[in-house]
């Protein structure tokens, strides 16, 4: 189980704590020195970031929220910050990687760690680019009580945090209660509240969280605009009607062939179209717009 | 005083020519079987003694000894009692050995001298027949077995008729003549599968250009049924791909009695605790498994991701080559395995992932370690994933589908379509497949897939040519996103 060594890592690069953005440097506990590692500059943890944090075993529907927000905010030109946790962190990561933005992660152990192991080649990615944080010098294992620490420097390093999908006792709740101490904003977006996956989330909402319903919302905040989205390519009158249906949910082929009234032959020929589109993706047989039309 | 008589062994699917020599000479009476004969054949002792007393023959009371040449080859099984026998009876001068040439002999006796039908009768009477034997003496039940391969057999119910033939004082009533049989009526209807719109298109596409299936889903979504309805929707074998299949599963044993010719594509489906010798074959002198007796039909593996994944690695020559080779000492026997691979699983270990009532258990370990049990290589050989969803209780109450009959139909005429000129794809058909690798997760070896599958997909539509949105059906029947590495 032994991490990365140094060689493969590449140079790890110490902040002191006066070297510190400045936003970090303001919370109630300022961790007293920051190892860095990746091709990013130690300036890109003083640019405007958001985090996207939320629950390791996500449901599919968070993990494409996770993917969407992490890639439209980066697109727009802001820092994505997460924890490189599997689920909602992962995807946010990957989604700002996809828009080809920047984006930071802050790991719970030592620098020279890729925890957990099977994210080893996306912290290799982030590092292309971006930063890849930690306040423990290398050597340090990870432990479960690490991770509450490394969750208030997300906090730390972000103006504004979005909580993507919580049970009612999470570690993305802790990261919220450090934003809201540190008096930032916090968007919590809201599930469905059958599902336990909402319930920590819909808590935040309750207690005054800002609903978060699109990427333009955070993006408000910094007085920026979502990035000019490609033309939606022509569609065929199947692929059409298709994504008609789908603005309200998702569902399988078989629904879709019955609310369109396409034989099976050509709904599939749709779908096809709209997946290479990358307008509908697919998940357990169940059918979903990646993009809300208009 | 020495007789001989001919017989075969079989080494996998091939017969070998076995000659069975008896030599009766003064001394103490004793019997003895040489020439590396194994358990069941030394066995043979005690069954010809007693039977060739029972059909009221003489027993030699002198020194016998059976030699089967050549010596070195391994003699399995009780085929050998029948040829041994009637050697035995030319050597103690009962039938002359004159009477028995051109024949050959397969058959085991039962202690009171009737003959019992043995495994593998078509590929020793196919033997007999290129080594230009004429007639073969076979169990009766085995006669239309023989028949087959173009021999004229001598059905015999008891050893007592053998002698009365060779002495030329009784001849065997002429075998009927085999009508074609109407196809098994056991294989299940699709009629019964009610709504699963997508999953049957995609059945239908499998069976039109014999693709390999993968169905994924929730437990209780039909994946199994829909799976055992694919013989039903497949085109009847033909004569030669008939005599291929009755070949293997004569030697298996597996032949239905009363039904010497398999006519029906075979399904197999063998159960996840199967030892990987069992689904390949293997054992000492090579036997067919369920891979082979898939031959030219549907081979079903339920449950895909709980088999052991040597299993599963073992049957990616098959997928490639079409045939399984198993080297022994004795030398390689290959069987044919030209089978379509269908498998199911569920999309997580507890079996909730997909099924939007039930909220799935696993941990990210146990979902990680069943996705690693399939590897990219297996993955890669399904042309057609199709992730089947939960129905709703309104698709369930839907009146009958469409029957497998009308489905066979097209399916029949698509493959005629796809041998006879295979469709082309159109140059925007071209730039759709294209379009798709650059933005898709697709390997070079899923291009080839979806360009296949989209080939099939305008065969079935009737299509000159293969368009655009028949590459984007095909497109359609990528892994799932569970699947694919994330």
């Amino acid at each position: 189980m032994s991490g990365a060594t140094t060689e493969s890592i590449g140079a790890v690069r110490r902040l002191r704590r006066r070297e510190l953005p400045a936003l970090l440097r303001e919370i109630h506990d300022p961790p007293r020195a920051l190892y860095l590692r990746g091709a990013g500059d130690a300036d890109v943890l003083g640019r405007p970031a958001v985090a996207i944090v939320g629950a390791r075993a996500c449901s599919t529907y968070g993990a494409q929220v996770a993917r969407m927000l992490g890639r439209d905010i980066a697109g727009a030109g802001l820092v994505v910050v997460s924890g490189l946790a599997r689920g909602i962190d992962g995807e946010a990561h990957r989604g700002a990687l996809d828009a080809g933005g920047l984006t930071v992660a802050v790991l719970g152990c030592g620098i020279d760690r890729d925890y957990p192991a099977a994210h080893g080649e996306l912290a290799r990615r982030i590092c292309e680019r971006g930063l890849v944080v930690s306040e423990y010098e290398p050597g340090v294992e990870p432990a479960p009580w690490r991770f509450p620490a490394r969750n208030r420097i997300i906090a730390g390093l972000t103006a504004a945090m979005v909580i993507v999908e919580a049970r009612h006792r999470s570690g993305a709740l802790i990261t919220a209660d450090f934003a809201l101490e540190d008096g930032r904003e916090v968007f919590a977006v809201p599930g469905e509240i059958t599902s336990m996956l909402s319930t920590g989330t819909n808590r935040l909402l309750r207690q005054g969280a800002t609903p978060l319903t699109s990427a333009e919302d955070v993006l408000e905040l910094f007085g920026l605009s979502a990035a000019q989205r490609p033309r939606a390519p022509e569609l065929g009158s199947a692929a059409a009607k298709v994504l008609e249906r789908l603005a309200d949910g998702a569902v399988s082929a078989d629904e879709l062939a019955r609310a369109t009234e396409l034989e099976p032959g050509r709904l599939a020929a749709g779908l096809g179209e709209l997946e290479l589109a990358g307008l509908v993706t697919e998940a357990e047989g169940r059918y979903r717009a990646v993009m809300r039309p208009g | 005083m020495l007789a001989r008589t001919i017989t075969h062994a079989l080494v996998g699917l091939d017969a070998r020519s076995v000659e069975v020599e008896a030599h009766l000479e003064d001394g103490l009476p004793a019997f003895a079987i040489v020439g590396l004969p194994d358990r069941a054949c030394q066995e043979a002792k005690q069954r010809v003694r007693s039977g060739i007393a029972s059909a009221e023959l003489t027993w030699p009371l002198r020194r016998l000894t059976v030699n089967l040449a050549p010596a070195e080859l391994r003699k399995e099984g009780s085929g050998f009692d029948l040829p041994i026998a009637l050697a035995v009876l030319a050597a103690s001068r009962q039938v002359t050995e004159e009477s028995l040439r051109g024949h050959a002999a397969v058959g085991e006796l039962a202690l009171d001298g009737r003959v019992r039908p043995v495994a593998g009768v078509l590929a020793a009477a196919e033997g007999a027949k290129e080594q230009g034997l004429s007639r073969l003496f076979c169990a009766a039940a085995s006669a239309p077995e023989a028949a087959l391969a173009g021999i004229e057999p001598v059905p015999l119910h008891h050893l007592a008729e053998a002698a009365s033939y060779l002495r030329g004082e009784w001849q065997p009533e002429p075998l009927e003549e085999l009508e074609e049989l109407p196809a098994p009526s056991g294989v299940p209807d699709l009629a019964d599968v009610r709504g699963q719109e997508r999953a049957r298109l995609a059945l239908e596409l499998a069976a039109a250009g014999r693709h390999n299936l993968l169905l994924a889903g929730p437990p209780g979504t039909g994946k199994t049924m829909l799976a055992r309805r694919l013989p039903g929707i497949l085109p009847p074998l033909t004569r030669e791909e008939a005599l291929e299949v009755t070949r293997i599963h004569s030697v298996a044993g597996l032949l239905p009695h009363g039904r010497p010719l398999v006519t029906a594509p075979p399904f197999r489906a063998p159960h996840h605790t199967a030892s990987a010798p069992a689904i390949v074959g293997g054992g000492s002198g090579p036997r067919p498994g369920e891979a082979s007796l898939a031959h030219r039909g549907v081979l079903f593996l339920d449950e895909l991701a709980e088999f052991p994944r040597p299993t599963l690695e073992a049957l990616r020559q098959p997928l490639e080559d079409g045939v399984i080779g198993i080297a022994r000492v004795e030398g390689r026997a290959v069987f044919p395995a030209r089978f379509q691979l269908v498998a199911a699983m569920n999309l997580c270990p507890c079996g909730a992932k997909g099924d939007p009532g039930v909220e799935c258990s696993c941990s990210a370990q146990r979902l990680a370690a069943y996705r690693d049990k399939l590897s990219r290589a297996l993955l890669d050989r399904f042309d057609l994933l199709v992730t089947v969803p939960r129905p709703r209780a309104v698709e369930l109450a839907a009146a009958p589908s469409e029957a497998s009959e009308l489905v066979r139909a097209r399916v029949v005429a698509a493959g005629e379509r796809l041998r006879a000129r295979r469709p082309r794809r159109v140059e925007a058909a071209n730039e759709l497949l294209s379009r798709a690798v650059e933005r898709l997760p697709l390997s070079a070896r899923g291009r080839a897939r979806v360009a296949r599958v989209s080939a099939t997909v305008a065969a079935l539509a009737g299509a000159e040519s293969v368009q655009p949105e028949h590459v984007a059906e095909a497109l359609s029947f990528r892994a799932p996103n569970e699947l694919a590495a994330a």
